[in-house]
């Protein structure tokens, strides 16, 4: 499944547009940018709630196909600007991450 | 062994929005030069790693990176505080983190750690008051 269909399919907001055609593999769920930095594989989709700067600068070192920030969380203003010049997708939405993990799951299958 | 290429990138003290463009720019490097992936990986995570520390407990301080025909070394020098304790700080969850880098989802007290696993030698200079030396050794077969 792509970005695409994954936001369209569960009504997440695309924020910041990278290529929105990447298959998604995947994901991983976590805050803390250490874990994350050497956790998070290419072409899965990081579930966060960090809202900072520091989370395209994990993303463009790590190539997730999108992040997507959960609970509702915002990126700040900087954060949106940094993605977009790098290409970085970043998606919201309302869900928690546990609810976002089973629906990539299930639509995946 | 022959050095092909030196690389240097000064790092901002406290200065979080920053931290990421040296990584970032020497993952782009090592992709031109055709390094394999999983070797970009790994001298990426490393590199950030080295930067976010340079940051937040350096005080900032300089990247260099020299890439030789068969390894990368890294070298982060800083004149913080330096580390009383090397020992501590090499354990997976020990941070000395301010509350600010907490915050922002660092200070998992992941960062040497995660600089030891993932490069093949790590070694650490580092006198109270005057600052520390992190070296690192990426071989790139």
């Amino acid at each position: 499944m792509t970005v695409q269909e994954f936001a369209t399919n569960n009504g997440l907001e695309i924020v910041t547009q990278g290529d929105v055609s990447r298959t998604i593999s995947g994901c991983y769920i976590g805050d803390l940018l250490s874990l994350a930095m050497s956790r998070v594989e290419e072409g899965q989709l990081w579930i966060t709630i960090q809202g900072n700067v520091n989370i395209a600068a994990v993303a463009a070192l790590t190539e997730p196909a999108a992040i997507l920030l959960a609970e509702g969380r915002r990126a700040d203003e900087e954060t949106l600007l940094r993605a977009s010049q790098q290409g970085i997708t970043i998606l919201y939405s309302d869900k928690t991450a546990y609810e976002l993990a089973c629906l990539l799951y299930e639509q995946s299958r | 062994m022959a050095e092909q290429l030196v690389l240097r990138y000064p790092i901002d003290g406290e200065n979080f929005t920053t931290a990421g463009q040296a990584s970032s720019n020497l993952k782009k490097v090592l992709k031109q030069l055709g390094v394999a992936p999983e070797i970009i990986r790994k001298a990426a995570i490393s590199m950030y790693e080295g930067e976010i520390n340079t940051v937040i407990h350096g005080k900032g301080g300089e990247a260099e990176v020299t890439i030789f025909s068969d390894e990368l070394r890294i070298v982060f020098r800083d004149h913080g505080p330096g580390i009383p304790d090397i020992e501590k700080a090499m354990q997976a969850g020990f941070s000395t983190a301010t509350d600010e880098a907490r915050e922002l989802g660092f200070g998992a007290g992941m960062g040497l750690p995660n600089m030891k696993k993932y490069s093949d030698e790590l070694s650490i200079e580092s006198t109270v008051g005057q600052g520390t030396t992190v070296t690192l050794i990426i071989q790139l077969r």
